[in-house]
């Protein structure tokens, strides 16, 4: 009897050590299709910093989306379900994003977005158990208004696509922007010829153009504004001036300026290690979403050396601490878990043969998303 | 609202259109002849796109990448039509689309396989990068208007090849009675594998001509063919003329919606609203010209009664 009472003991014990060793993430993100290239950076970052860190008692399960929301709302479910992951991240997209949080968090799941960052889930939509380890929306179009002001724009037109983060970042534009609206346009998404709006910006007396067009549309409207000899300077997010985005402009794009909340020389040594390992390990630049899927790898570390993820307020706590190396340098959150951090305002410049960004100042130091008054987490 | 601004929307509506043409030329030949319905046609957009970025890189000639892009666009249409196409005919429309839907996937998986996930760079050639001065003030980018020129001469030499041609009578029989032509003992396998080819070429120089003003990236195909199927509908399908027709028209309607509609909304409602409501309202626009063209010819501006 005894025997048995010790060995039962042992057991549970070992199923004790068992539960605190192994944290397992599960990762939905888009790997193919037209936005594979984000999903891509995002995972080959995080990939990176585990590697690095040499746990062997953090498990990742990668699935590809498609960037389709059903399709991601059923991974989750699956991951969820049946594969009882701990942590879910890795959408990239808001809408799918929107799908899969609100219930991925009511089951009693931590989700870490490395990306998306609607205003939904900052704002009233927000929860415990939810962190944006990236940004809100519309952080970057808050920068680039608050740099047209001190370039002294006076005069904008401002452009984006007709879909929820279209609107949320001509929103984050003008909350900053303090100057008047040569014009607003709303085109379609997915939309890549610009003839039409190039010529409204021609004919409108504008001083700048503010654009956020994402992926290939920025791609397209880049190379047309360039060729249409309309010589405006040109601001838009980082989304457009991405590492794996900048080669396919070329030359159209020097010297535009863009807002990031991180570049590769940002002067930290935890920055300058990632550039380097990224480097090494995939042969190519990082980008920004790369950086964030580091961080958002390091965060969850940093948070497994001080807790165990089955006591999910410990584990909240230590998430909310974000005592990690940011890449960023000062990285802390809000209090409804979204970043307060600085967006710096960058400019494409040559290095070589490839294009990149190099940091020439600071848009918003500390800033804080506009959406956290109306969360109820304090 | 100045004349040069209206005249310069109106050549941008016609190049859209042009550029459209390219695209739904092939097509609406490859469904009038061969009654095939073929997604895949937006891959072989994508193949032409990628090979002109690929071999522009390599030679530094855009030349030789808009060659490159139509002889493996050809070359990717011949190959599809043997392995997969020609066990198709024969079927229904649904195994036919579920059948080129596949052929999406496995082309821009593909595409990915060789040349990563990343855009390509394409721009240009350096002569005509940049704008050039028309009458009225107009500054136009010179490489739109070589698109409006190389659209038309497509078109032209497309209405000879069909109308002059010995092949353009095989096509044209083809299309009406395919048993009786083969009865008469043309090669009928053999005349489709070169149909799809030219529209499969047609596709690729397409790609490579808009991908160096666009991007170049996995599924830049896809939104295209939308447009291009919406083109054949108005135009009637099969008809190559009704192609044209329907391109420039759809191509107009556009551009002139997004153009024209935010600042008709303006001036009977607040600002904000009426550039939502207008954009919105101008993406539905070719749509519902289409609905509209629908209603009074059922077969397109130029289809035939079937």
């Amino acid at each position: 009897m005894k025997t048995l009472k010790t060995l039962m003991a042992t057991a549970a014990v070992l199923m004790a050590t068992q539960a605190t060793a192994d944290v397992k993430v599960g990762m939905i993100t888009t790997l193919s299709g037209g936005g594979a290239g984000l999903g891509i950076d995002v995972r080959d970052g995080f990939m990176l910093a585990t590697q690095m860190a040499g746990r062997d008692d953090l498990e990742v399960v990668i699935e590809d989306d498609q960037r389709k929301p059903d399709i991601a709302v059923q991974l989750a479910d699956k991951m969820i379900q049946s594969e009882n992951v701990d942590i879910l991240t890795g959408i990239i997209w808001s809408n799918l994003a929107m799908a899969v949080v609100p219930s991925a968090t009511a089951q009693g799941k931590f989700y870490l977005s490395p990306n998306a960052g609607p205003s939904t889930l900052a704002g009233r939509g927000c929860h415990e158990n939810y962190f944006n380890v990236a940004w809100q929306n519309d952080n970057l179009h808050e920068a680039a208004g608050a740099y047209a002001n001190s370039a002294n724009y006076g005069n904008s037109f401002i452009l984006a696509p007709n879909y929820p983060a279209g609107q949320d970042a001509l929103t984050g534009y003008k909350r900053m922007y303090g100057g008047e609206l040569a014009g607003e346009i709303y085109t379609q998404l997915g939309q890549t010829d610009y003839a039409a709006e190039i010529a409204q910006i021609r004919a409108s007396g504008a001083d700048s153009v503010y654009f956020f067009l994402p992926g290939g549309m920025g791609i397209a409207f880049l190379k047309q504004y360039a060729a249409s000899g309309v010589d405006l300077p040109v601001v838009g997010p980082a989304f457009s001036f991405d590492q794996g985005i900048l080669q396919a402009v070329g030359d159209a794009a020097l010297g535009v300026v863009n807002t990031s909340q991180w570049n590769k020389d940002i002067d930290n040594a935890a920055n300058a290690t990632f550039v380097e390992a990224f480097q090494a390990e995939y042969g190519r630049l990082p980008s920004l979403y790369a950086s964030q899927g580091y961080d958002t790898a390091n965060l969850i570390i940093s948070a497994m050396d001080v807790a165990d993820v089955n006591d999910q307020d410990a584990f909240r706590a230590a998430l909310e601490a974000a005592d990690f190396d940011s890449v960023r340098g000062d990285f802390k959150f809000g209090t409804n878990h979204h970043p307060i951090q600085d967006i710096y305002v960058r400019e494409v410049i040559k290095e070589g043969d490839v294009y990149t960004n190099r940091i020439i100042g600071t848009g918003l130091e500390d800033h804080a998303d506009a959406y956290a008054a109306e969360c109820s987490l304090n | 609202m100045s004349l040069a601004l209206i005249a310069e929307q109106v050549l941008n509506g016609l190049q859209f259109g042009v550029m459209l043409f390219l695209m739904s030329a092939g097509l609406t030949l490859v469904f009038g002849v061969m009654g095939l319905i073929n997604l895949a046609h937006g891959s072989l957009y994508m193949v032409g796109g990628f090979l002109c970025a690929a071999v522009a890189a390599w030679s530094g000639s855009f030349i030789l990448g808009l060659a490159a892009a139509l002889a493996g666009a050809a070359a990717a249409g011949v190959l599809v039509e043997v392995l997969v196409i020609r066990r198709l005919y024969a079927r229904d429309h649904l195994d036919q689309v579920l059948a080129t839907f596949a052929l999406i996937l496995i082309f821009s998986e593909g595409t990915r396989w060789i040349f990563g996930s990343f855009p390509l760079f394409l721009d240009v050639p350096a002569a005509l990068s940049g704008p050039v001065s028309l009458p009225l003030g107009i500054q136009y980018p010179a490489y739109r208007l070589m698109i409006i020129i190389a659209g038309l001469a497509v078109a032209l030499g497309l209405w000879i090849l069909i109308t002059r041609t010995r092949l353009g009578i095989r096509i044209r029989a083809g299309e009406s009675d395919r048993e009786m032509v083969a009865a008469l003992g043309v090669d009928i396998a053999w005349l489709y594998t070169i149909v799809f080819a030219l529209g499969a070429a047609l596709a690729g120089l397409a790609g490579a001509l808009v991908g160096a003003i666009q991007s170049v990236q996995i599924g830049m195909g896809e939104p295209v063919l939308i447009l291009a199927f919406v083109v054949i509908v108005i135009g009637g399908i099969g008809s190559v003329k009704g192609a044209l027709i329907g391109a420039i028209l759809v191509g107009m309607t556009d551009t002139m919606g997004r153009f024209l509609l935010p600042p008709f909304f303006a001036t009977f409602m607040e600002n904000s609203s009426a550039t939502t409501i207008g954009s919105s309202l101008a993406s539905m626009l070719i749509y519902i010209l289409m609905a509209g063209v629908l209603i009074f010819k059922p077969q397109g501006l130029f289809g035939g009664a079937s």
